[in-house]
């Protein structure tokens, strides 16, 4: 904390007159810089104690604000877009300074890089809610427009910007007034700069902060994984200071700021710095070096000697200690770059969707990616490959390698995309989803993000009125009292719980569910996908029995017979993968024991749906016959008028 | 071409009787047809069959036989008990002889065709022989037990074979004696039946009998040894006629079961002189009994109790492709039944014993071709009018401003007055007909509805005025000297100044109505009219043949129009020619006078004069709007004939115009069948109305 003590020196200017730009160190000269009244310049060192008699410019434009940054001389970037070196401007201070910028467009926010050892500024402008990026090389003298497109939220406000380097982009991250961070990758070499390029920009962490606050937001970028914000999280609590990786999207510290904040945050020299209250708060912060078990809290800083623990959490960044590991961070080092590069790439490219040959462009990038990720093991541009899929332009048979890839490294999740958007799987592909979705363990699934559209929380709905509903449903259809097979009737009820508790609990996860959901939804021909279900070991298909089994009655809890959600399976898509398995798997099924009580209940189901369809066979008829009585009807009568065309 | 509103009715339940008889005459090459009604009908099987005379029937007379003798001369025989001879001239009966034994169930002409035979209730064979005038009374054969249901000459005249219950007679001629008793065998299907009736016989010039039975056998007999030939079970049913052709190398004859079987005489090895009787082919064009069959020279013709007269032609005897090829199912008159009160859109329909009067329906909606629009008034049944006595109605007409109904019997003229105050109708009977107006053959009213036109049976037109509810006679106009032929058809002029009449055979007659005498007479033409009509306007004749034919003549010029002419110079599309059934109404806009409408049983067909011909490449029928042609093809792909089929499975009976719309009445298939009851028909009247600019 420096409020406790002595500023080491403070200069004012007159009465009347006012600060209009931020003061900054030239670090060069050791001088400090300030302007008031937009267009006067004062130069002062620490020996000055009177600002009205240190040197004075009036210059011929206003100042937007002075960027110094160590080691060249400094920058004063007017309201119109002009920018000046600090020394050509004092040899002329009345210069004549050139619009760069159209009328109302105005300076939002501008930043002052040093990039292989030549400076870059770049500055946002907004004209009626459009935000247009401007980097200016000062090497080549070249000024770059970019239009920056907001994307799918079209309407948000951007609230704050940062921005920081990593070679040959600048990756601006913007704040915007929903609450989320979003990143835009301008490349610092511009391909075509005299045409306007436009830039999309990525969602990086969705709701950091509450939607509804409009002042005290801030954020800056602490290194390439790392951003502080400033904000309240949540629309009633106090503004806070978060720490975020974005990496891995986790909150690494947080810390409350009760007497508010004014919207201003910087990092120097691993120190934040912020206004709380009347004070100005500093709090020393060092970024650890991002690596997922850091992320998740699990790193032990030197308590565990041995690395044997390590190898669980892909460390793609801490560099190790034996010659071997390191040479692996190295090459995973490397390849993540290039993943990330890609990443980059594909998107700048998806952002320009209208190109002609965007179906064959995508196509040939998926092919690339996937011969480099079959020749190299470790390469995998999952990002990529999610953001390629989504396009709706790829099938199976474009790129086969991708699922074959997929279920190499069982990722159940981008399974679960593929089987939702190609329409041409094949049947064994189909089968070997489905096996590793039966088998992959209950905890890896915790890890993955499948999307979990197609299942409903069953635990919602209330058990007494279940069971009502499902009397009336039956009782429509046909009536239980009839039944025949009296044996599973005694065998039910010598255990009624244990039946009740069948139908109502989901036999599994509801992370499993949606993926067999998506198994349910995929197109397949009878004929070739039997001989690869007979390979999936029995336990597995008695589980999914039991949960087609369990979908089953949760349809005909409703007199739709449809299963809540926003995609769920259709019931003729759950029979028929009933069918499917018992015709494949029924003498394995039919020898173990724990499948015998579904076998009864399934019997049972089908029995009933016999049942049912040939009441509804016996009502179509009768409505045939209606109709055409009707249709009879109407013919037969005695006279009518017609309209005939002659041609 | 334009929009027309159809009026779709269905509620003329016309029922044609049932065929008795039917008799080919070779000569002549036509058909009489007799009903169970006792009408008699007779067809021009040259002029593309076409019903070209008709005579009324009788309710108490049913008959039971019926054949042409020599010089055309036609006869029937009924239960009655008379034998009754037609004027095929003033169509009308001749005389009528009681033959004085019971009701005669059979009649048989000599081949010479000088002499009847008839077989009567007692059982008598009677043999008259056929004067000049009349027939006369020669003698009876020996007297049988039962009734003689059927009689054959044999060719040569000298003997006659009579089919009884449960036995054949051969009788010489000569003698009159029975000379051989062949007993039929009653077993049907192992089954004794109490009798077994002889529906018909035929003899063979090679003294074969050929019977037919009620047990379901064709059996044929030697008449000189009186010994069974030979025996075919065909029916589980009765088989009820036979007829064999002059070749007598087949025979056909119809079951009970609506079968037609037809017999051949082939050779019983490919190159052998040796023939034997085969059964070749069946037919089943009938759902009812048939009562009776004729064996033309190229074609069977069967007809029984569900009305249909069926033509079905010999393939191997047909040489060239013409309507004789084609299969032909004859069920309506081919005459109109149907008349219309264009003013108050009324409806007059003619049965058999009884007329009806109907108010159409209206709608103020509109629609597309094909909708059904709905009524904002429906069809009205406004009146009954059942004829007293057992005659048909011969014609009838309501007048075109709805006043007037009138009607006719073989012995009565009727003249109704009708009046209209606002739902009510009363119905006065004009009295005190002349004696003149005792049969009238056609019946017509002026467009005015001031003048009457009735055409006799004796050949005259008669003209009668009327005004309020009287009636003055103007005028008849005697047939020319020498002529007695009855005037079937009557046309009349919009502006009333113009009366054309038609016969069977000779021309048309055109009438001044004004200075009331002939005018002019159209050239005859081979083939009779079967419809004509005077176009407004221009007052040109439309004449229809039954060939298919049409002429316009212009009856100020007296002379065929340019029209006419182009068109009998360039001829008909042939596809129009191929038609089977007649023309039976012509009708015209009154504010198109380049639209000809015309109509037969299964089409409607607007000819627009002003449009080129359809040549024998052109398609006739335009069977789907031609949207998916540009105007330019259009253009030239129209042609002057516009046809629309859609009510084809119908039958049309007539097509009129009303104050700017036109009525097309139609008959339905028959259906709603009896079992062994005379069956019942629907017959459906259509009004179609124009509602774009036409």
């Amino acid at each position: 904390m420096v409020s406790d003590q002595k500023p080491l020196g403070s200069w004012s200017v007159k009465q009347g007159q006012i600060i209009t730009c931020p003061a900054v160190c030239n670090f060069q000269t050791r001088e400090y810089i300030v302007v008031h009244d937009n267009k006067v310049l004062r130069i002062w060192n620490n020996e000055d104690v009177n600002l009205d008699k240190v040197f004075k410019a009036t210059l011929s434009a206003e100042v937007y604000r002075i960027l110094s940054v160590q080691g060249t001389e400094p920058l004063v970037l007017f309201k119109e877009g002009a920018v000046r070196g600090l020394e050509a401007l004092l040899a002329d201070p009345q210069q004549k300074i050139e619009t760069v910028i159209s009328d109302e467009e105005v300076i939002k926010w501008t930043k002052f890089f040093i990039v292989f050892r030549h400076p870059v500024l770049i500055f946002i402008t907004e004209k009626h809610g459009n935000y247009f990026a401007y980097v200016q090389m000062f090497n080549s003298r070249i000024l770059t427009k970019y239009t920056l497109l907001l994307g799918q939220d079209e309407n948000s406000v951007i609230e704050s910007f940062t921005a920081s380097v990593d070679r040959k982009f600048i990756s601006l991250m913007s704040l915007s007034s929903d609450g989320c961070i979003y990143e835009t990758l301008i490349p610092i070499r511009p391909t075509d700069p005299e045409k306007n390029q436009t830039l999309v920009r990525s969602l990086l962490l969705k709701a950091v902060v509450s939607g509804n606050t409009r002042n005290g937001v801030a954020l800056t970028a602490l290194d390439q994984d790392h951003i502080a914000v400033l904000g309240s999280p949540q629309a009633a609590s106090k503004e806070c200071l978060s720490v975020w990786n974005i990496k891995f999207q986790t909150l690494q510290t947080s810390k409350e700021l009760p007497q508010g904040t004014s919207g201003q945050l910087w990092y120097y020299g691993e120190n934040l710095f912020m206004l709380h209250g009347k004070s100005l708060t500093v709090i020393p912060y060092k970024c650890e070096v991002s690596s997922l078990a850091g992320a998740l809290g699990k790193l032990k800083h030197g308590q565990d000697p041995g690395t044997h623990v390590m190898p669980r959490f892909v460390n793609w960044e801490t560099p190790q200690g034996c010659g071997l590991g390191f040479q692996n961070s190295e090459q995973s080092r490397r390849i993540e770059d290039s993943e990330k590069h890609i990443e980059v790439e594909v998107r700048k490219f998806l952002a320009l969707k209208q190109t002609p040959d965007f179906h064959t462009v995508i196509g040939d990038t998926v092919t690339g990616l996937l011969e480099r990720c079959k020749a190299e093991p470790s390469f995998y541009p999952r990002n990529c490959l999610v953001q390629l899929i989504q396009t709706h332009v790829l099938s199976y048979s474009l790129c086969p390698d991708l699922m074959e890839i997929a279920l190499i490294k069982k990722d159940v999740q981008l399974l679960q995309l593929c089987l939702q958007q190609f329409p041409d799987i094949p049947e064994s592909v189909t089968c070997a989803c489905l096996k590793i979705f039966l088998s992959i363990g209950d905890d890896s699934l915790q890890e993955t993000d499948v999307s979990m559209e197609s299942v409903f929380d069953y635990s919602n709905s209330v058990h007494d009125e279940k069971m009502e509903e499902q009397t009336e449903i039956l009782q429509n259809g046909f009536s239980p009292e009839e039944d025949k097979c009296s044996n599973c009737d005694q065998e039910l009820n010598k255990k009624p719980q244990d039946e009740t508790k069948e139908s109502t609990s989901c036999p599994v996860v509801p992370k499993r569910a949606a993926l067999l959901n998506a198994i349910l939804h995929s197109a397949y021909s009878e004929t070739f996908l039997l001989p690869h279900l007979k390979d999936i070991p029995a336990q597995h298909i008695t589980l999914f029995l039991k949960y087609l089994y369990f979908l089953y009655l949760k349809c005909s809890e409703n007199a739709t017979m449809t299963l809540p959600g926003i995609n769920p399976p259709t019931l003729n898509q759950i029979m028929d993968w009933i069918c499917l398995l018992l015709d494949a798997n029924f003498t394995v099924v039919v020898m173990m024991p724990e499948a015998k009580r579904l076998l009864i209940n399934l019997y049972k189901l089908v029995k009933s749906q016999i049942s049912v369809y040939s009441e509804l066979n016996k009502i179509e008829v009768s409505f045939r016959e209606l109709q055409k009585l009707n249709q009879e009807k109407n013919n037969r009568g005695l006279y009518s008028i017609e309209v005939l065309e002659l041609f | 071409m334009g929009e027309f509103k159809v009026h779709r009715v269905r509620f003329f339940n016309y029922v044609p009787s049932g065929i008795r008889c039917v008799a080919y005459n070779n000569q002549s090459n036509r058909l009489a047809v007799s009903r169970t009604d006792g009408t008699v009908e007779v067809y021009n099987l040259s002029a593309n069959y076409f019903q070209e005379k008709f005579f009324p029937g009788h309710e108490s007379r049913a008959t039971e036989a019926l054949c042409w003798a020599e010089g055309q001369r036609l006869f029937s025989a009924g239960l009655n008990g008379e034998i009754m001879e037609y004027d095929l001239q003033a169509l009308n009966i001749k005389y009528a002889v009681d033959v004085f034994g019971g009701p005669i169930w059979s009649m048989a002409v000599s081949p010479s065709g000088s002499q009847l035979l008839v077989g009567c209730e007692d059982g008598s064979v009677k043999l008259f022989q056929i004067t000049p005038d009349k027939i006369q009374f020669e003698r009876n054969f020996d007297r049988q037990k039962s009734r003689i249901l059927s009689l054959s000459w044999h060719p040569s005249g000298t003997h006659i074979a009579a089919g009884s219950i449960d036995y054949i007679s051969v009788f010489d001629v000569k003698s009159g004696s029975a000379i051989h008793k062949m007993i039929v065998d009653r077993q049907h299907m192992g089954v004794s039946k109490r009798k077994c009736i002889v529906w018909g016989v035929a003899f063979l010039s090679d003294g074969t009998v050929i019977s037919v039975d009620s047990a379901g056998k064709v059996q044929f007999w030697d008449s000189a040894t009186g010994t069974l030939v030979k025996s075919h079970l065909i029916a589980n049913a009765d088989v009820q006629s036979i007829a064999v052709a002059e070749q007598e190398d087949s025979f056909v004859v119809g079951t009970a079961e609506g079968t037609v079987f037809h017999f051949q005489l082939v050779p019983v090895t490919s190159n052998s002189s040796e023939k034997q009787w085969v059964r070749t082919k069946p037919f089943q064009h009938h759902t009812h009994d048939v009562r009776t069959v004729a064996h033309s020279p190229t074609a069977l013709i069967s007809g029984g109790t569900d009305t249909h007269l069926v033509i079905r032609p010999l393939m191997e005897k047909v040489e060239v492709k013409n309507y004789d090829a084609a299969l032909r199912k004859i069920t309506f008159p081919h005459r109109r039944l149907i008349s219309c009160s264009k003013k108050r859109q009324l409806l007059l329909f003619q049965f058999a014993h009884h007329l009806e009067l109907w108010r159409l329906g209206s709608t103020v909606a509109t629609g597309k071709n094909g909708d059904t629009l709905p009524l904002s008034k429906n069809a009205d049944h406004l009146l009954h009018l059942k004829t007293k006595g057992p005659e048909n109605i011969i014609c009838s007409c309501i007048s075109p401003c709805g006043s007037w109904i009138a009607y006719s019997t073989v012995s009565r003229f009727f003249l109704y007055r009708l009046n209209y105050e606002h739902d009510n109708i009363s119905l006065k009977r004009v009295s005190k007909m002349p004696p003149f107006l005792r049969c009238a053959l056609q019946i017509l009213f002026s467009e005015d509805s001031t003048k009457l036109f009735v055409a006799s049976n004796q050949g005259a037109l008669h003209i009668v005025q009327l005004s309020g509810g009287s009636f003055k006679h103007l005028h008849a106009f005697q047939p020319q000297s020498g002529t007695v032929e009855a005037m079937c058809l009557l046309a009349v002029s919009s502006d009333g100044n113009w009366l054309a009449a038609s016969g069977t055979s000779a021309g048309v007659h055109v009438y001044n109505v004004k200075q009331l005498k002939l005018h002019c007479t159209v050239p005859a033409y081979n083939f009779p009219v079967t419809a004509m009509a005077i176009a407004p306007n221009t007052n040109n004749l439309v004449i229809a043949h039954s060939d298919q034919q049409v002429f316009e003549y212009s009856i100020p010029d007296k002379q065929y129009t340019d029209w006419s002419r182009t068109v009998q110079k360039q001829g008909f599309h042939h596809l129009w020619l191929q038609r089977d059934t007649p023309i039976t109404h012509i009708s015209f806009h009154p504010k198109r006078p380049m639209h000809i409408l015309l109509h037969d049983a299964y089409m409607f067909c607007i000819i627009d004069k002003s449009l080129p011909l359809p040549n024998d490449k052109t398609l006739l029928y335009n069977p789907f709007p031609p949207t998916n042609e540009s105007d330019v093809v259009r253009r030239r792909t129209a042609h002057a004939f516009k046809i629309s089929k859609i009510y084809k499975v119908k039958h049309l009976v007539l097509l009129f115009w009303i104050v700017g719309s036109f009525v097309i009445s139609k008959c339905n298939k028959l259906h709603n069948w009896k079992i062994r009851a005379p069956s019942v028909s629907m017959q459906r009247t259509w009004i179609v109305g124009n509602k774009s600019p036409f």
